[in-house]
C-alpha cells in the first residue's frame, strides 16, 4: 500500500477516456462500479467540454455482484452500439471490474457486432493514465491502421505529408499547441494527413498509412503507436520536442529532414520574440535565478533547457513522475550536473524543493500547493492541472508563440528588478517589505516572516507536517546563530535567504564551527559565491 | 441496462416510477470533501486504488491548497497477492500517517470498491488500530461506490460514529438532537432559536470536534436535518433515540415544520413558538418574494443526486411556484420523506434510481426551464442550450433554515438570471 496525498496520474482507464473523447465515432464501453462516472467532471468541467464524453459505464452495484455482472456489462455494450452507433468501439475494465474479472473483451466478442471492438488490458494495479492514453492509443492504431506493408510512396509534385501523433482530450495546451505545430508545418511546405487522436475517427486511423511520415508531438501517449508505425509502414516518426526556442529550430530542422525540404525559410523567418526579450537588459537579473523543474517527462526536459539556455536561470532540480521516460529525465539531469528524482511521490518532491531552496518552481498543480505552503514563486508547466490551465486565449507550449508565452509565464511570478533592489537595499518600508511578494501579483499569502526559513526550522504554517519520508537521517545538529548574523541574514532578499542559511549552516558543519557569527555568514558567501 | 420501466407504484399522490441503468453519480467516498472540514480533528483515510485517490482530488483537491486531511492508502498488486500482509501494510501506512499528524484524534478508514471486492476487513482494521494508536478513535464506514451514492458517504460515516457516542443517562430529561453535517452558521442560528423556544440541551451530529460528540440514549430525540441518512437513525434508534417526523428544513415552510415537530415534542407552547420562529418567517419572506417573480411558473427537471431532490423540489414547487417537470432521486426513503412526498404537488413525476440516456432523452423532449444535475452532465445540457444548476453546490452551501431560504431561492434563479444576462 501506498500513502497517497495527491497522486499526478488518474488510472490507466482515465488514459483510455482521453482517448475516446479525443476522437469522434468511437465509443468506450468501461466496465466500473457505480460512481467511476466522475471521470466525466474531468472532461466537461475542468475541460469545458460541452458533450458528455463517449463513454458508457456499467456501474454495477454491489447487488448486481451476487447476480450476473457479466451479462450486465454485454448489455451495456448493446445498448451503447445501438443508440451511438460508432464505427468502433473499446472495452475495458476499472479497477474494481479488474478484480471481478469478467473478461470485457471476450464478453464484448461474443456479441458479434458489426464493428471492430478493441479489448483493453490496462493493469489498475500497476500502470497510470499516461500508460493507459498510450497503450489505447497504440492499440486503436494496431487494430485500425490497415495491414502493414510498404508506405504508397510519394507521387511527384505533391508536397510532403504527415501525421501528427499525440494529442488528446485533457492535454495541458493540446488544444493549441496543434495549431501552432500546424501552421509551422505549413511555412515549412509540409501537409498534414490526419492528426490522433485529437479530431481522428476510426476511419481516419485507417489512412495514417498513406503518410511520409510521423511527428510524435507527446511521446508519453503516441511513441509506441509512432514506433508501430515505422515497423509496419516504414514510417519515420520525430523525435524532437518542438518547446522553447531551441527546440523548435531543432524540430524545423527534423522535420525538414525528414520531409526533403529546406528548414532555412522557416529558421530564418521572424521565429520567436523570447531571444530578444532575453536579452534586453531588463532580462539581466534573471540570471542565475534558481529554479526547479518537475512534470512529465516531455515538459520537464523542454522547461528544464529554455530555463538553462534560453533565460539564463540555474536549474537546481529537475524530476518526473513519468517513470516510462526516466532515462530520457536522467539523462538531461546530468548535463544540467543534477540528479533527477524520479517519484510520482508527493511528498518526495516537496521533500526535494525544500532541500533546493529554488527562488522559482516550475510544476504542476500539485506543485503550487507546495510552493504556496513554502512560499515560493510558481508557475505551471505541465499536467495534472485544473481548470485555468485550459484557458480561453490562444497559449500552447510549442513552436515560436509558445516559447512567448514560456517567457511571460516564467517571468510572471517573478519579483520585477527595481522591485527587487529596492527590497535588498532598503528594509524597514511598511507597505513594501520582502514578506508581500511581488506587487504586480496583489496579495500574496506570504506571511512577514516565517515561511522562507530554511527547511531545517521551518515553523509550519498552517501546521504544515513534516514529510512523513523518515528514511533520510534527520539533518546533523547544526551550530546556533549568533543573534547579530541571524539579523544580518534577515537582510538578504528573502528569495536567496533560504539559500543562503543553508550554505552557511553548510560551511558551518564542515568546519565544525560552534557558533554561526557575522563573520561565518560572510565567509560562506565569499566561498560559494551567490 | 435499458430494463423495461416497472409500472408506477403508488406512493402518496406523487406518480412513482423506478428505472435502472447507468447512474451517472458520485460515490459516497465524496462525502469526506465537506465531512474532513466539518470535524475538525478527525482524518480520512480512503482504502483503495489509485482511482478513489483521484477521485476526491478532483472533486474536491484541486481548491484546497491547504493541507488536506484526507489520503489514500493505494492496494497495490502486493496487496492483492495475499490479504495478511495487507493488513500490515495498512497497519504500517496507519502509524506513519498518525506520526506524522499528531493533531488527528479521530481516524477514519474510508472502504471502497476495491476494498470491498477483496473483502479487507476495515473493521477489524479499526479495532486492532484503535487499540494500538489509542487515544486516538479508529473507526470505519464504507463510502464505495457499490454501496453508496455520494450523500450517503455521510450517513456511513455517521453511522459509524453512533455506536461509539457517549451513553447519555437514561433518567435525565430528553435532549434533542439535530442530525448531519451543517454549516456552522446554519447550526448556530438553529441553536439561538431552539433556546428563544426554551429548549436549551441542543446537540448536533456530528460535532466539530472528536472529543465532543453528543451522549446519546433513550431521552433523546433526533431531527434529521439532512435526508439521506437512513442507517444514522437506524443506528440511533437502537441506541434508544427517537426520530421526531418532520419535513426538512428548507425554505421557510420547510424550516417551521421542521422546528415544529421539536416544539411538539418538547411541550414548546404556541405563543412561544410564535415569538421563537415569527422573525425568522417574515425575512425569509422578504428575501423570497422578489425570486418568486423570477422562478414562479419556471419548469424545473431534477437529475438523481444527493436525496436532496424531493425536499428541494417541494420548496420550488410551493414556496416559489415552480412547475415540476421530473425530480430524480437516487434513493427514495419513503418514511423519512412521508412529510415531503405529501406536501410534493400531486401527480409529481418522482423517479427513484437512473438509467441516464434515457433519463436525459426526456429531460431533452421536456425541455425544462432549469435542469438540476450534476457536474458531468451542465455543460453538455447548456450546450443544448438548457439551464443548469449544478447539484453539488446545494452540499457546498449553507441552504438550511430560514436566514437561507432567500440564498437557497437565489441558487436556482442565478442560471436564469446569467442566461438573461448575457448577450453573446
Ligand atoms: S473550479 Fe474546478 S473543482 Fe470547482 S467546479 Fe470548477 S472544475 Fe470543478
Ligand atoms: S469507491 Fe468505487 S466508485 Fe468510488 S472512486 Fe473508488 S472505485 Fe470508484
Amino acid at each position: 500500500m501506498q500513502l497517497t496525498l495527491w497522486t499526478y496520474e488518474g488510472p490507466p482507464h482515465i488514459g483510455a477516456m482521453r482517448i475516446a473523447t479525443a476522437m469522434t465515432g468511437l465509443h468506450y464501453v468501461l466496465h466500473a462500479p457505480q460512481g467511476d462516472t466522475y471521470a466525466d467532471l474531468l472532461f466537461t468541467m475542468i475541460e469545458r467540454r460541452d458533450a458528455r464524453p463517449p463513454v458508457t459505464y456499467t456501474t454495477f452495484r454491489a447487488q448486481d455482484l451476487g447476480r450476473d455482472t457479466a451479462e450486465l456489462f454485454k448489455t451495456s455494450v448493446s445498448a451503447a452500439y445501438a443508440r451511438f452507433q460508432p464505427q468502433a468501439m473499446i472495452v475495458g475494465a476499472s479497477c474494481t471490474a479488474e478484480l471481478i474479472q469478467d473478461d470485457p473483451g471476450g464478453l464484448a466478442k461474443a456479441l458479434n457486432l458489426p464493428i471492430p471492438v478493441i479489448p483493453l488490458e490496462l493493469p489498475a494495479y500497476q500502470k497510470k493514465e499516461n500508460w493507459g492514453a498510450s497503450e489505447t492509443f497504440y492499440r486503436l492504431v494496431r487494430a485500425l491502421a490497415g495491414a502493414p506493408g510498404a508506405g504508397a510512396g510519394r507521387e511527384p509534385g505533391r508536397r510532403p505529408l504527415c501525421n501528427i501523433l499525440g494529442p488528446t482530450a485533457l492535454g495541458f495546451r493540446h488544444r493549441d499547441d496543434l495549431i501552432e505545430i500546424r501552421r509551422l508545418l505549413d511555412s515549412l511546405g509540409i501537409d498534414v494527413n490526419v492528426v490522433a487522436p485529437l479530431g481522428a475517427s476510426p476511419a481516419d486511423l485507417g489512412r495514417l498509412k498513406d503518410a511520409d511520415f510521423n511527428v510524435v508531438l507527446y511521446p508519453e501517449t503516441a511513441r509506441s503507436a509512432a514506433e508501430y508505425l515505422k515497423k509496419s509502414f516504414g514510417q519515420p516518426f520525430t523525435h524532437v520536442v518542438p518547446i522553447g526556442v531551441g527546440g523548435t529550430r531543432r524540430f524545423v530542422e527534423e522535420v525538414a529532414g525528414l520531409a526533403g525540404l529546406d528548414p532555412a525559410p522557416v529558421l530564418d523567418g521572424p521565429g520567436s520574440r523570447l531571444p530578444w526579450y532575453s536579452r534586453s537588459v531588463d532580462s539581466t537579473y534573471l540570471t542565475g535565478k534558481r529554479v526547479f523543474v518537475f512534470g512529465d517527462a516531455t515538459h520537464a526536459i523542454g522547461l528544464a533547457r529554455i530555463a538553462a539556455r534560453e533565460l539564463g536561470f540555474q536549474v537546481v532540480g529537475l524530476g518526473t513522475y513519468s517513470r516510462e521516460f526516466a532515462r530520457e529525465v536522467r539523462a538531461e539531469a546530468a548535463e544540467l550536473g543534477l540528479e533527477a528524482l524520479i517519484t510520482d511521490d508527493y511528498l518526495d518532491v516537496e521533500a526535494a524543493i525544500r532541500a533546493a531552496a529554488p527562488e522559482l518552481v516550475l510544476g504542476t498543480q500539485m506543485e503550487r500547493h507546495v510552493a504556496k505552503r513554502l512560499g515560493i514563486p510558481c508557475a505551471v508547466i505541465s499536467a495534472p492541472i485544473h481548470v485555468q490551465d485550459f484557458p480561453a486565449r490562444y497559449a500552447p507550449q510549442m513552436g515560436f508563440e509558445g516559447a512567448n508565452v514560456l517567457f511571460d509565464t516564467l517571468v510572471h511570478p517573478l519579483m520585477m528588478g527595481l522591485e527587487e533592489h529596492l527590497l535588498g537595499m532598503f528594509r524597514e518600508d511598511p507597505e513594501f517589505h520582502d514578506g508581500v511578494g511581488p506587487s504586480h501579483l496583489g496579495g500574496t499569502p506570504v506571511a512577514a516572516s516565517a515561511p522562507q526559513a530554511a527547511p531545517a526550522t521551518a515553523p509550519a504554517p498552517e501546521a504544515a507536517p513534516a514529510p512523513i519520508h523518515l528514511d533520510h537521517p534527520v539533518a546533523v545538529a547544526v551550530a546556533p546563530w549568533a543573534p547579530e548574523a541571524e539579523k544580518e541574514l534577515k537582510k538578504i532578499p528573502f528569495f536567496v535567504r533560504g539559500k543562503a542559511r543553508t550554505n552557511t549552516e553548510r560551511f558551518a558543519r564542515e568546519r565544525q564551527l560552534p557558533l554561526i557569527t557575522l563573520e561565518t555568514l560572510y565567509d560562506a558567501k565569499a566561498h560559494y559565491g551567490r | 441496462m435499458n430494463a423495461p420501466v416497472p409500472p408506477p407504484t403508488a406512493c402518496g399522490g406523487i406518480d412513482l416510477h423506478q428505472e435502472h441503468g447507468q447512474r451517472a453519480v458520485f460515490c459516497g467516498l465524496t462525502g469526506i470533501v465537506w465531512l474532513h472540514r466539518k470535524i475538525q480533528d478527525a482524518f480520512f483515510l480512503v482504502v483503495g486504488s489509485r482511482t478513489c485517490a483521484h477521485l476526491i482530488q478532483s472533486a474536491a483537491g484541486v481548491m484546497i491548497f491547504a493541507e488536506p486531511r484526507f489520503a489514500t492508502a493505494i492496494i497495490d498488486e502486493r496487496d492483492l497477492a495475499g490479504i495478511a500482509d495487507a493488513n500490515e501494510e495498512l497497519d504500517r501506512v496507519v502509524t506513519r500517517l498518525i506520526e506524522r499528524r499528531p493533531d488527528i484524534k479521530l481516524l477514519f478508514l474510508v472502504g471502497s470498491c476495491p476494498s470491498e471486492v477483496i473483502k479487507l476487513d476495515l473493521s477489524r482494521a479499526a479495532q486492532r488500530l484503535s487499540g494500538r494508536l489509542n487515544p486516538v478513535r479508529v473507526l470505519n464506514y464504507s463510502g464505495s461506490g457499490i454501496e453508496t451514492t455520494f450523500t450517503q458517504g455521510e450517513d456511513a460515516c455517521l453511522a459509524a460514529l453512533v455506536p461509539d457516542l457517549p451513553r447519555a443517562i437514561d433518567t435525565a430529561a430528553p435532549s434533542l438532537l439535530v442530525v448531519g453535517a451543517l454549516a456552522d452558521v446554519v447550526e448556530d442560528q438553529f441553536l439561538r432559536i431552539f433556546a428563544a423556544m426554551g429548549i436549551a440541551d441542543v446537540r448536533f451530529l456530528p460535532a466539530r470536534r472528536a472529543g465532543a460528540m453528543p451522549a446519546v440514549g433513550r431521552g433523546t430525540r433526533y431531527l434529521l436535518a439532512q435526508p439521506f441518512l437512513a442507517d444514522t437513525a437506524r443506528a440511533l434508534e437502537e441506541r434508544g433515540a427517537r426520530r421526531l417526523a418532520a419535513p426538512f428544513p428548507l425554505g421557510a415552510e420547510g424550516t417551521t415544520g421542521w422546528l415544529r415537530a421539536a416544539a411538539e415534542a418538547f411541550g414548546v407552547s404556541d405563543e412561544a413558538f410564535e415569538a421563537a420562529t415569527a422573525p425568522g418567517r417574515a425575512r425569509a419572506e422578504t428575501a423570497l418574494a422578489p425570486l418568486r417573480e423570477e422562478l414562479g411558473g419556471k419548469r424545473v427537471f431534477f437529475f438523481p443526486d444527493s436525496q436532496l431532490e424531493v425536499p428541494l423540489a417541494r420548496f420550488l414547487a410551493r414556496e416559489l411556484g415552480a412547475a415540476l417537470v421530473e425530480v430524480g432521486t437516487p434513493y427514495l426513503h419513503r418514511g423519512h420523506l412521508a412529510a415531503e412526498i405529501e406536501w410534493l404537488p400531486a401527480g409529481t413525476r418522482v423517479t427513484e434510481g437512473q438509467s441516464l440516456d434515457d433519463q436525459m432523452d426526456r429531460c431533452r423532449a421536456a425541455r425544462p426551464d432549469l435542469t438540476v444535475c450534476g457536474l458531468g452532465l451542465a455543460n453538455p445540457l447548456e450546450a443544448e442550450g438548457l439551464s443548469t444548476k449544478w447539484s453539488i453546490e446545494l452540499l457546498f452551501t449553507p441552504v438550511q433554515g430560514y436566514e437561507q431560504a432567500g440564498d437557497l431561492a437565489e441558487l436556482f434563479a442565478r442560471p436564469l438570471r446569467r442566461r438573461a444576462l448575457l448577450e453573446v
